[in-house]
């Protein structure tokens, strides 16, 4: 038993059984963060409030939602939305939250790339923060069932129909995955126990290892410049807060954290309250029904690049392109072949790189929603998910060549 | 929140705070308001007892609310009391089948007219009162109506309304 | 500043991304469909036969709607409609039995909730008034077909509806207008109603059991009549944009080319009734929600404004 003295305060106290000064130190008062950066870097704590939202809000949520086939639709659409005191505010809250934190991932996903935060001792970052990708895909993907719209049933039937494999015909996989021949009651309530514990306790796993794999090699800055963040330190703790180049992460670079959350709040609440038809489908309003297919049938909003890289190509081709279309962005640290961490304005054909890549994606999203039909749209889709590919091939050749700055 | 390096009160920080901590009290209050009983369920559900078949000295009980009700028709032997629901000529003892105690459901032994609750040996007369034990008040007489041989329970009578006002139940 | 302008271009893509996945995609997926206001003179009708090229259905109905024109302009006799109206009452009349699929709409405020050249075109020939004539090789076989002979007259059909617009058309309720108009094929589970009415409370397991096999009776006979079960249309108003509503409503055909469901000729005023009533029961928090919606900003925004104030207070002698 180690030796203890009384204390004289409570934070005495704790900081002899929980080292709560050392820990306040390295994660808040002693955590250096550059200054040269811009709101962008605020997107993570963006992102953790916004799954905090997520999770309050589907707590109040769960105390009322009935995950059986014939009580799941209105337990939401009737108990919730008007019996439960402010039950429609969750519902709100919980709908427009899950489609906010995919356009704020992919905001942090792409700032990442940009200033190239994903190498140099940052790959673990990159790596977990990609698992969290996957992680909130599989989060939306089984909470979207959960209502039993007609969305849902049928989003449902088309993605799990994937896992036949194509030509594989591994049909029965595709029954041992729903847990019957259709999606029905063995289904929903496999994704209810996916959605509400098993992903959510992934995430925040992930989350705590994002945050490790980022505290020794520190955030990434505008320029990408590698500088001695002890130095600095020493500079801002005599007192030097003008000249030296790191903040503390509090209170200075948190207070700015919390400015840009008041600003994406605004437009948060904005959504609930005035405009959520984007994030609560209509077609998802209408009860699920195996016998009838709605006449436009496509996944939520953020999952549209995706699908559309799956349509243009022939049934195999398809699934195969798809599938590496999931994992191809775990391996951008690895394709990036050049040694540069600077934005990509400066990085040569990289900026090209990174431009087309986004562009290429918002027209693969837009080309996702569009039916199939149409002759135009589907060739631009095609163009956009064959130039996905080339952009990819392209990646280690045209990093190979580029100027060591 | 730290002090400013210059050990000065960080007073814009700590308006923001108090500012927060007001919006999450109004987080909180429709967290609570969440968890409020439904409207479906607070609406008054009422159930309809048709005493006509009643036997004496034989207790029904009956389901109201989720709660036992005990419907007993007392025999000519037992004693009225201002506390009996009267229906033409009968007289019936009508009470909210959990002892006062604790809540444990007490159980009718007809040969001792007496209610005797298992959990710690209360007991109650054939009309309510607490008579032995723990029990610290009479069973509870729920809200009631005469409708000819019918008793509705749930709805609050003139008979129910008399017995509130002469303080026979709470 | 060099973030404002890269706040500028986040906000740039994030909108041209919500609009080509929104706006552009449902512009894409639902071509526009043109209302026509609540008025009923068989112009929607005459281009969607003469869209579908066939010549002798187009002359049918602008002979129709010409005559339905003609008879508008006469000065429809309220007492001489009250007796003639006497006809109706047999079967649009309380406690009604279903009649060749569904149970006759109550008629209490006709005047009020309907449009006055659609009940002079439903007394004059019902499929074609309500543009299901594609379902009947002859309209008189429509559950209210032999109508056509019963009230032929023009002055006849001008005096009815002079006496509906007269003393069938109270003020009534939103959910009146509903029952009245909708009601007798759409259920409302969030209301408690179906095609028979009220649902009333049962006291006995045994009665509660016994009333739904006469719902699902009479929902049967509904659905033999029009194909299938209309739907239940407790959230419609958040199942479809407002828009295909009153498109819809106005004219079936427009939203749903073939289907059964018929014309019910609500007049503008009717159809807010009835738009009004879908709000009640499929968006009850609608007030709720516009009531916190403003003080839930207004909050943010005091809050952003002290979290700028504390940033600078943090900041001050960093830049």
């Amino acid at each position: 038993m180690a030796h203890f003295e009384k204390a004289k305060n409570l934070n005495e106290w704790l900081d002899q059984r929980l080292a709560v000064n050392t820990l306040k130190k390295v994660m808040q008062t002693e955590y250096w963060i550059p200054k040269n950066i811009n709101f962008l870097w605020a997107m993570g704590m963006v992102l953790a409030a916004t799954f905090g939202i997520l999770l309050v809000s589907g707590i109040f949520l769960l105390m009322y939602y009935k995950p059986d086939t014939n009580l799941a639709f209105d337990s939401v659409n009737y108990t919730i939305m008007s019996e439960v005191g402010y039950g429609w505010l969750w519902r709100h809250v919980h709908g427009v939250g899950a489609s906010l934190v995919f356009l704020i991932i992919y905001i942090h996903m792409f700032t990442g790339i940009y200033y190239g935060s994903y190498k140099k001792g940052r790959e673990l970052i990159w790596l977990s923060g990609m698992g969290l990708f996957v992680a909130f895909s599989a989060e939306a993907f089984s909470g979207y069932m959960l209502p039993w719209g007609q969305m849902s049933y049928w989003a449902g039937m088309v993605i799990t129909n994937l896992f036949s494999g194509g030509s594989l015909e591994a049909y029965g996989l595709v029954e041992w995955i729903r847990g019957d021949y259709v999606p029905a009651d063995a289904f929903l309530t496999r994704f209810f126990m996916l959605h509400v514990l098993l992903i959510p306790v992934a995430i925040i796993g992930l989350i705590v290892l994002h945050f490790g794999t980022l505290r020794i090699p520190h955030v990434n800055n505008q320029d990408g410049e590698e500088f001695d963040f002890a130095e600095a330190a020493e500079l801002y703790k005599a007192g030097k807060v003008k000249e030296s180049k790191v903040i503390p992460f509090s209170p200075v670079f948190l207070s700015k954290d919390v400015l840009v959350m008041g600003v994406y709040f605004i437009l948060f609440f904005y959504l609930v309250f005035y405009h959520f038809e984007f994030a609560m489908d209509p077609v998802n309003f209408d009860p699920a029904d195996g016998l009838k297919t709605p006449a436009h049938i496509y996944p939520e909003w953020y999952f549209l690049w995706s699908y559309e890289i799956l349509r243009p190509f022939s049934k195999d081709l398809g699934l195969i392109a798809f599938a590496i279309a999931q994992v191809i962005f775990f391996m951008l640290p690895f394709l990036d072949r050049s040694p540069n961490v600077a934005p990509a304005s400066r990085r040569g054909l990289f900026k090209y790189w990174f431009w087309l890549m986004l562009l290429d994606m918002i027209t693969l999203t837009f080309m996702g929603k569009l039916p199939p039909t149409d002759a135009l749209f589907a060739n631009i889709g095609l163009v956009a998910a064959i130039l996905f590919f080339v952009l990819w091939i392209a990646l280690p050749i045209i990093t190979k060549l580029e100027k060591k700055l | 929140m730290a002090k400013s390096e210059q050990g000065r009160r960080d007073f814009m920080g700590m308006a923001l705070g108090g500012f927060t901590a007001l919006g999450g009290i109004g987080a909180l209050y429709a967290m609570k308001r969440s968890w409020d009983p439904l409207p479906s369920v607070k609406a008054a559900g009422f159930t309809t007892v048709d005493l006509s078949g009643a036997q004496p000295n034989v207790l029904n009980v009956e389901k109201w609310r989720g709660k036992p009700i005990f419907v007993l028709k007392k025999s000519a032997d037992m004693k009225k009391d201002p506390r009996d629901v009267v229906v033409g000529s009968d007289h019936y003892h009508v009470s909210i089948g959990l002892c006062t105690h604790l809540g444990c459901i007490p159980a009718y032994v007809p040969d001792d007219h007496k209610f005797k609750c298992a959990c710690h040996g209360g007991e109650f007369d054939a009309s309510g009162h607490e008579i032995f034990g723990p029990p610290p008040s009479p069973l509870e007489i729920p809200p009631f109506k005469i409708d000819g041989t019918k008793l509705v329970l749930g709805e609050a009578g003139p008979e129910y309304k008399k017995m509130l006002d002469a303080g026979l139940t709470a | 500043m060099k973030e404002l302008k890269i706040f500028g271009i986040v906000a740039i893509f994030t909108l041209v991304l919500y609009w080509g996945v929104e706006p552009f995609a449902h512009s894409q997926m639902h071509k526009h469909v043109e209302g026509h206001d609540f008025v009923y003179n068989g112009a929607a009708d005459i281009e969607e036969a003469e869209a579908a090229k066939k010549e002798d259905k187009v002359k049918v109905k602008k002979a129709f709607w010409a005559d339905v024109e003609k008879i508008s302009k006469l000065k429809g006799d309220v007492a001489a409609g009250e007796a003639t109206f006497a006809m109706c009452a047999g079967c649009h009349m309380e406690g009604a039995v279903n009649m060749g699929g569904v149970v006759p709409p109550p008629l209490d405020h006709a005047g009020s909730l309907y449009e006055k050249n659609y009940l002079i075109a439903l007394i004059k020939d019902p499929a074609m008034a309500s543009n299901v004539d594609h379902k009947y090789k002859d309209t008189m076989t429509h559950p209210m077909g032999s109508i056509k002979t019963m009230v032929s007259e023009p002055q006849d059909i001008a005096n009815v509806v002079a006496y509906l617009k007269a003393k069938k058309a109270g003020e009534l309720t939103t959910k009146e207008a509903f029952t009245e108009a909708c009601a007798r094929c759409h259920a409302m589970r969030y209301a408690k109603t179906t095609q028979l009415g009220d649902t009333p409370k049962f006291k006995y397991k045994k009665d509660e059991l016994a009333y739904k096999i006469k719902v699902i009776d009479e929902q049967d006979l509904v659905k033999a009549y029009m194909g299938k079960l209309p739907p239940d249309l407790s959230i419609i108003i958040r199942a479809r944009s407002e828009h295909f509503l009153e498109t819809f409503v106005e004219n079936p055909q427009s939203g749903l080319p073939g289907t059964s469901m018929p014309r019910v000729g609500l007049s503008h005023e009717g159809y807010e009734k009835v738009k009004t009533y879908l709000e009640e029961i499929g968006d009850p928090s609608k007030p709720a929600r516009e009531e916190l919606g403003p003080k839930v900003l207004l909050f943010f925004i005091i809050f952003t404004g002290l979290a700028f104030l504390w940033k600078k207070s943090r900041w001050k002698g960093h830049h």
